[in-house]
């Protein structure tokens, strides 16, 4: 039995972030009997934040599809089954019969109840993080402008298989202290670094996002020492080029009539703007301070239309290893920035994916960092 | 930092985080610090269902006991608003409104109109409505229409937590008169709310479900009874649109005409009396600017036009119920009988 | 030069006379041009009361506030609202105080410590005690004084209002302008005491009855209970015996007032003839001084009114302005 249970290969709701409870079936990818590679898209989730691929983990042939389009199921719950084909059909029933779904809420010490999220008290004020995995090396996660750790919700698991993994909110982001001392890149990477000191993270392979790319380049440039290598995604910082509308519809929009447009803007697809994406931004924006904050650090770096700080020379001339990742179909920053560092990175446009191809493309993006962190640990 | 609150917590919160914020903020009413002068407990009360409990030990004189004196108190918190406070009166039960009601709507409402644009009058009168609680017909009223049917004043009426405090935070800052109405029926119900302090924009509706059947459009605590209807059709796959108001004045037009545009169908349910109520209101806007969108005839789910009555038996029957919402819903799914009578 | 027995320099007596002057001067001239026809709405006239609101008045500092009555015109005056201001708001003109949205029974000017005439009678109590809970919250030593009639007096809300003073210990002033009369109904059957001062003793304040036609009087009274208010003494009620000139409104026959009254009254207790009369009388003041006075006051009321009939009429847009401060 034991044996046969290991041949078996459960494909359950996934569970992306802490928040979510359950996800609805939207779709069937691969259909029964199909043979499935690891990584191949299996179907795709709806959760109240978003919607998703869900992706293989284990090769295997689709001998049974539970999951129904249309139907919300608890995270755990069983959607289908692989297994190859000599598995007999009356054991893969047996498991499907014996499967049980496990407690919704793994509790506090639950390993895979989603990030955790902790607070440190830093010389830049409350800084909220999520940390993940027990790896030797140290990945070290910063989001972009407007965003939070939940921007790595389909990251920070599958890098922590290999790696202890972080994730913070900048100040005046997420759950972070709003007050800005400083809301320049100098003060954010400031802050990064006073995270790490709290923290106790000597050096760390950063990947960035967007503002968090520029954040992080800073950070290589004057703390040499403290970073292993850098992953830019969308970053910031490569040049002049940014969506100054983004900026500012992000910024000035108060309803969600206003904000959804915007956030549109993120996504090569963007059906994946949920209301609850929406909302959820809505309530951080509604934060004390964080209006003020988000102006400070927009005025800093992207004043007059433009970015204003471009390191990219400086970092191509660096010895850091760096990798590049773009979505083709960014309306943020645009894609031609992927280049901006020459021979001196390693560049991957993925097709079909906007600014936030860590999450539009996750697997492929996933497997890039994984690949760089790796070869450079 | 997010954490599961109730209203009246929420409340409270929201009124702590606003006078360590703003020296001007103070607050007045009836027990609202409870046994002033009285040889007992001070702060014993904090309000008679204990909203503002545990505020006078932080806040000391910036709590005002009053004298049973609405008129008088009411009138001094728009009249100190009118010179440069920012006062928080606390009507009780928003059905003492018949006593001290000049002061709001001849008074505060009209100042700033009537001396040209020159004066500010930022009160809020804070006040439970609603029925439910066995408290008979002087006890139990929305009255939300009288309010609304005022130029001048701003209305607000909040369906969980999350929305009271950011609503209440918004309320104090804000430079006009604003009408706050609590349900006493929601101060236990809880939701995720910050620790920090926000403010929601007046006029901004939240729209709490998606459907592309009908629209249900509600406020307060029908807003629940609006969800539940909403997850019984859904089983009989008919999607239902829930709009939350949150403010009644301003009234966010465009969220409501947006969604009918695309639902065709409108039940709004309110919890005020029936004739010139919210109801009847959005019923109007929308047959007037949203007539050709509509493949049914409006529904709206109201009391009987009655007091409300003391008896459980009876108060159970007064109060729009999720049925009552849901068959509303189906009657504007049947088909018309105007396509009846062309075929 | 003669020994001034009075306790104001020269320069306040001749204000007090001028403050008064333009008052009476401002009444009568609303009185002919409403009888023309020039002026909308009604007006409530304050003629034959003015020592009343001069002499309390000219305690006062812009820091302190007072809430009026819808017999409003003599308390702006001696509060110091613009005269052209006042006249053309009561013209409607949108250069008025209120940029004409108010008219006659909602003159303010907050600035001035103003906060309206008030067209609900008794409206004003509550509010002047919320205006002296922010000067106590404030500690800046404002003091707050609302008007009422005799009529008003009976209002719940200004015997609520004394209450809660009392209780809250705040520094207002309850005046009472006893003018004899609630529109037509006579004070000694509507008002069931015989003195103000029981009231008073009632809610648990001092109260002081004075004459009103005497400027003195007023001033003296209302000086020495100003005092107490500001220095933490708490409210106190002041009752004005005072006389009306004019009907309730403009248009008002006054078949109710006894034959001759009228005419009785302004022969023998004209407040300003009789402050004329002990100023020259002492010396102190020449008649001629008085005479330029009035020529002045006629000269700001003509071009006050010829201002108000030429300013424009608020437009369309303005219809739709100031209901809120955001909306």
């Amino acid at each position: 039995m034991t044996t046969l249970n290991e041949r078996i290969k459960p494909i359950v709701m996934p569970k992306w972030g802490l928040s979510m409870s359950e996800g609805k079936v939207t779709g069937w990818l691969k259909q029964p009997g199909a043979t499935v590679n690891l990584g191949d898209d299996l179907l795709e989730v709806e959760t109240d934040k978003i919607t998703n691929v869900v992706e293989a983990g284990e090769a295997g042939v689709l001998r049974r599809v539970l999951g129904e389009p249309g139907t919300v199921y608890p995270v755990k719950a069983l959607i289908a089954v692989l297994a190859e084909p000599d598995v007999p059909d009356s054991d893969i029933d047996a498991f499907i019969a014996g499967y049980a779904v496990p407690a919704a809420d793994g509790g506090e010490d639950g390993a895979d109840a989603g990030p955790r999220y902790a607070f440190a008290e830093t010389a830049a004020g409350t800084i909220r993080y999520a940390r993940r995995g027990d790896g030797a090396t140290t990945v070290l996660l910063v989001h972009g402008f407007g965003g939070d750790l939940d921007n790595w919700l389909f990251t920070i698991d599958a890098l922590a298989e290999g790696a202890t993994v972080y994730a913070l909110d900048l100040p005046g982001h997420g759950q972070s202290a709003k007050a800005l001392p400083d809301p320049t890149l100098t003060g954010l990477s400031k802050a990064v670094r006073d995270f790490m000191d709290v923290v106790g993270i000597g050096t760390a392979h950063l990947v960035g996002h967007s503002m968090g790319g520029a954040v992080s380049m800073r950070t290589a440039l004057d703390a040499p020492e403290r970073v292993a290598s850098l992953s830019l995604i969308c970053s910031a910082g490569l040049g002049r080029e940014i969506n100054q509308g983004y900026i500012a519809g992000f910024i000035d929009a108060t309803s969600r009539r206003d904000l959804k447009p915007v956030l549109e803007t993120l996504f090569a697809d963007t059906g994946l703007v949920s209301r609850q994406m929406a909302d959820d931004l809505l309530k951080y924006k509604r934060l004390d301070g964080v209006d003020s904050a988000l102006r400070a650090i927009a005025s800093s770096m992207f004043g007059n239309g433009e970015q204003t700080v471009i390191l990219g020379e400086a970092v191509g001339a660096a010895t850091v290893p760096t990798l590049v990742v773009w979505g083709a179909e960014d309306r943020v920053i645009p894609a031609a920035h992927a280049t901006a560092l020459g021979s001196a990175a390693r560049v991957e446009v993925v097709p079909n994916a906007g600014h936030m191809v860590q999450m539009e493309a996750a697997g492929t993006v996933n497997a890039l960092l994984k690949d760089h962190v790796t070869k450079n640990a | 930092m997010s954490r599961k609150i109730s209203m009246k917590t929420a409340i409270n919160e929201a009124l702590d985080l606003e006078m360590r914020r703003d020296p001007t903020v103070i607050l007045m009413g009836e027990d609202i610090v409870g046994g002033t002068g009285a040889p007992g407990e001070d702060d014993a009360w904090g309000g008679v269902l204990g909203v503002t409990k545990g505020l006078f030990a932080k806040h000391g004189d910036r709590l005002l006991d009053t004298p049973l004196s609405e008129s008088a108190y009411i009138g001094a918190a728009i009249g100190a608003a009118a010179c440069g406070m920012r006062p928080v009166a606390e009507l009780m039960f928003m059905d003492f409104m018949g006593v001290c009601f000049d002061q709001i709507f001849n008074q505060a409402a009209k100042f700033r109109y009537m001396f040209g644009g020159k004066a500010e009058t930022p009160v809020v009168i804070r006040g439970m409505v609603g029925a439910g609680f066995r408290a008979a017909a002087q006890h139990s009223q929305m009255l939300t229409p009288l309010f609304t049917h005022i130029p001048g004043l701003k209305v607000v009426c909040p369906s969980n937590a999350y929305d009271a405090k950011g609503l209440l935070i918004q309320s104090i800052r804000d430079n006009d008169p604003v009408i706050f109405c609590e349900h006493k029926n929601l101060y236990g119900h809880e939701t995720e709310v910050p620790a920090e302090s926000y403010a929601i924009p007046f006029g901004e509706a939240n729209v709490l479900r998606d459907g592309d059947h009908v629209t249900i459009v509600s406020y307060g605590l029908t807003v629940h009874r609006a969800m539940e209807a909403a997850d019984a059709l859904a089983r009989d796959k008919v999607e239902a649109e829930v709009i939350d108001l949150r403010t009644l004045s301003p009234i966010d037009w465009d969220t409501i005409i947006d969604s009918v545009e695309r639902t065709g169908r409108l039940v709004v349910v309110d919890e005020a009396h029936p004739r010139c109520n919210l109801a009847t209101d959005i019923s109007a806007f929308v047959a007037q600017n949203a007539f050709g969108a509509l493949k049914a005839g409006i529904q709206m789910v109201t009391p009987p036009h009655t007091p409300v009555p003391f008896s459980p038996s009876l108060e159970d029957l007064y109060i729009p119920s999720a049925e009552a919402v849901a068959a509303a819903v189906r009657r504007t799914m049947a088909p018309s009988p105007r396509s009846t009578l062309a075929a | 030069m003669t020994d001034n027995p009075y306790p104001l320099d020269k320069a306040d007596l001749l204000q007090a006379y001028r403050t008064m002057r333009t008052i009476r001067e401002f009444e009568e001239r609303l009185h002919i041009d409403f009888a023309k026809g020039d002026i909308p709405g009604f007006v409530h006239l304050y003629a034959g009361e003015e020592a009343c609101a001069t002499g309390i008045m000219m305690h006062l500092n812009d820091n302190d506030r007072i809430a009026s009555t819808h017999r409003g015109h003599g308390h702006c005056i001696a509060k110091g609202v613009d005269v052209h201001e006042m006249m053309a708001e009561i013209y409607g003109r949108s250069t008025g105080a209120c940029r004409g949205k108010g008219g006659s029974m909602h003159i303010a000017d907050l600035s001035k410590g103003m906060m309206g005439a008030n067209g609900i009678l008794g409206a004003g109590a509550p509010l002047i005690c919320g205006a002296a809970l922010a000067a106590k919250f404030r500690g800046d030593g404002g003091v707050g004084i609302t008007f009422v009639g005799d009529g008003a007096s009976n209002q719940g809300t200004f015997l609520e209002s004394m209450n809660l003073a009392a209780v809250w210990n705040l520094p207002v002033v309850f005046v009472v302008e006893n003018n004899g009369y609630a529109e037509s109904t006579a004070m000694e059957w509507a008002v069931s005491c015989d003195s103000y001062i029981d009231r008073a003793t009632g809610f648990g304040l001092p109260g002081v009855t004075v004459d009103g036609t005497d400027f003195f009087a007023v001033h003296e009274a209302a000086g020495e209970i100003i005092r107490r208010a500001r220095e933490g003494g708490g409210p106190a009620l002041l009752e004005c015996n005072m006389v009306r000139f004019y009907g309730h409104f403009e248009g008002d026959a006054q078949t109710y007032r006894a034959k001759g009254e009228v005419e009785s009254l302004r022969a023998n207790r004209d407040c300003i003839k009789l402050l004329a009369q002990r100023l020259t009388e002492t010396g102190i003041v020449a008649p001629a001084e008085l005479e330029t006075i009035d020529r002045e006051v006629n000269a700001l009321i003509e071009d006050a009114v010829r201002c108000a009939k030429a300013a424009p009429l608020p437009v369309a847009a303005d219809l739709l302005k100031d209901v809120y401060v955001a909306y």
